[in-house]
């Protein structure tokens, strides 16, 4: 497939002209200025005569129907399937990215095929799933694409869900959520430093876009790949959770997931459990009240336990789901709210 | 020890010329003569001999593969000549290089095409290919910040590189000539544009595939532009009418930087570094070892 394949090339959104065909990218808080015949910083956004254009609408180059869980969304539709789709492109480079083959390459880098939003929604209702996750790579740099998918999905009674490191700017995430149902950010650390030396971003803006999710409305959860050595330390687990807790609440999903080296950190080992477990204590005694262990299968802290009697309102292993143990959203014991889509 | 012409010759290049002591940069100039003659005068002044064949034949060893890294993102115009690339062509033609043995490459080959060089993959004739005909290697090559894909352009066909960018602005990295030239040969250089491509620029260069395959940059400014690039913009273009020749990119890359701020200045414009445009990463490139950019170990050689 060759980069001007016109099947794949939309004009794209969120961008300003300026002078002498030069554009201004402003999807993301990188704001890529991009001369004629280049392209920004995510590859896959092109000026060409001074109009931009998105190179992978429709261009979809991973394709699976996983367990909704697998996201990882646990209050949201559990036990449900996702038709779970990507593109090339992101507009960050974490040295620890599971999937770098296709989020780090530029898309005719990579196998893709054609799949137009209206089949997009139409196959991932004859797979039997409840929705469309724009997952794997970053669907912020294929907004176009996916913003369209989730019309279709919405006319065809299918929902869309969103996996994403939250770097974008305010107005494409206003629209974003207008159009979506749900929104999992991976919040990669609670400093600077790590953003600026392990993500190449910045973590004020993604803490911006956590606040503007919840003050949506829509559903949302929070990914904290704990990096050993890196993002680690106690103060920094009781910074985040106190900061959750004060702009989001206490009722926020936080999963801290285990990390395996990968592309540019194959030098640092997994995370030790009794990290994750420390991680989690503290979230808790801060007062987060779902709280999660991540890419441990088994793991009691997969289950979601009642905050008022501690009931297990979800059973869950691994990507697996036992008793959902909720009657309208609520615990069957206490009949305490347990926020999210549940059905 | 004094040696023969011969012996000299024999020698590997990088033992035969004074590199570690002072870089040499060869500026010929004389626009009217076309690129063949002012090719020739820039390479036997370079390699100190009188024969236009004989410093290919000391560039590239007999069964040698070459691949000539060009620079065409900027179109016609913008790019590096079709007319220079013939007459390497030609002289390594008559250095012995086998046609089959010369490949003209780049990132694109409609990037070639847009320049006005005839993508072709066949056998037995020069090939111009881009780097999607062979793809990349699917194992990363990670040097200081930067970890990338190698185009196999690169890793598995060519033995050698000239590297023949163009000397132009860049209006994130500053200017761009023989060090920026190869992120034409990795597949993410979209990851190495922020903070002015300061260190990529040059932690790219220093990966072994291409800083040990490269032997000489020979930087086309017959046309040169001072502000506005790295797209062609004519109205900043002017008629330099030159080449540059160096082994040493850095001193290449200091060399250039610095015509670039001479013109800068004769047409009103701020430095780079009053833009916020300072070319950093050759000094980082110095720094990495790549080579020289302190103006008193660069050999200026006008001809």
């Amino acid at each position: 497939m060759a980069a001007g394949d016109s099947r794949f090339i939309v004009e794209a959104r969120y961008y300003q002209k300026l002078p002498h065909r030069k554009i201004k990218c402003v999807l993301c808080p990188r704001e890529c200025v991009i001369d004629d015949r280049e392209r920004g910083y995510c590859g896959v956004r092109e000026n060409r005569g001074g109009t931009y254009y998105t190179l992978v609408h429709s261009r979809v180059c991973a394709l699976h129907v996983d367990p909704i869980e697998k996201k990882p969304f646990f209050h949201f539709l559990p036990g449900t399937l996702a038709f779970s789709i990507a593109t090339a492109g992101c507009n960050v480079n974490c040295k620890m990215c599971q999937n770098w083959e296709i989020s780090q390459v530029r898309p005719e880098q990579v196998e893709s095929r054609y799949l137009p939003p209206a089949e997009c929604a139409a196959l991932a209702r004859q797979s039997g799933s409840r929705s469309i996750a724009y997952t794997y790579s970053e669907p912020v740099v294929f907004i176009e694409y996916m913003l369209d998918c989730a019309d279709e999905a919405r006319r065809a009674g299918v929902r869309s869900v969103v996996v994403s490191g939250g770097y974008i700017k305010s107005e494409p995430l206003a629209e974003l959520c207008r159009r979506v149902d749900a929104i999992k950010i991976d919040l990669k650390a609670f400093s600077q430093k790590f953003y600026s030396e392990i993500v190449n971003g910045e973590l004020k803006p993604v803490l911006e876009a956590l606040v503007q999710i919840r003050k949506s409305g829509i559903w949302s959860e929070i990914v904290y790949l704990v990096v050993p050595t890196l993002n680690d330390s106690d103060a920094e687990f009781r910074e985040l959770a106190k900061w959750i807790k004060g702009n989001l609440g206490a009722d926020m999903p936080v999963h801290f997931s285990r990390f395996h080296p990968e592309y540019l950190l194959k030098n640092l080992p997994a995370t030790p459990l009794g990290t994750l477990e420390r991680a989690r204590a503290i979230a808790q005694a801060e007062g987060l009240e779902y709280v999660y262990i991540g890419n441990v299968p088994g793991h009691p802290a997969e289950k979601t336990y009642c905050p008022k009697c501690r009931n297990v309102v979800v059973d869950r292993t691994g990507y697996s789901i036992g008793r959902l143990d909720l009657q309208k959203g609520r615990c069957r014991r206490c009949g305490h709210l347990v926020p999210g889509v549940w059905g | 020890m004094r040696l023969s012409r011969r012996q000299f010759s024999a020698l590997p290049l990088a033992a035969a010329l004074p590199a570690a002591k002072r870089s040499r940069v060869v500026i010929a100039r004389q626009a009217k003569s076309g690129y063949g003659p002012l090719l020739d005068r820039a390479m036997m002044a370079y390699f100190d001999c009188d024969d236009p064949v004989e410093p290919w034949r000391r560039l590239v060893r007999p069964g040698e593969t070459v691949g000539l890294k060009v620079n065409c993102l900027a179109g016609k115009g913008g790019s590096t000549s079709v007319a220079l690339v013939e007459a390497v062509t030609e002289r390594l033609r008559q250095a012995g290089v086998a046609q089959d043995k010369i490949v003209i490459w780049d990132r694109l080959s409609e990037d070639l095409e847009s320049a006005g060089f005839r993508p072709s993959n066949r056998g037995g004739r020069i090939r111009c290919i881009g780097n999607e005909v062979l793809g990349y290697e699917s194992e990363l090559t990670i040097s200081g910040s930067a970890g990338s894909l190698l185009a196999r352009t690169l890793t598995r066909l060519c033995d050698v590189v000239i590297n023949l960018p163009v000397l132009k602005d860049h209006g994130i990295v500053g200017v761009t000539m023989a060090l920026k030239n190869m992120f034409g040969a990795i597949h993410n250089p979209n990851k190495y544009h922020p903070n002015g491509g300061d260190p990529y620029v040059a932690d790219v260069y220093a990966m072994p595939a291409i800083r040990k395959k490269v032997r000489l940059a020979i930087c086309d400014a017959m046309t040169a532009q001072y502000e506005g690039g790295p797209t062609y913009m004519p109205q900043w273009c002017w008629p330099f009418g030159g080449l540059l020749v160096a082994e040493d990119p850095v001193a290449l890359d200091a060399t250039g930087w610095r015509i670039i701020e001479q013109k800068r200045a004769e047409m009103g414009l701020k430095p780079l570094r009053a833009t916020g445009r300072e070319p950093r990463y050759i000094a980082t490139a110095a720094a990495r070892g790549l080579g020289t950019n302190l103006a008193e170990r660069i050999e200026r050689l006008e001809v």
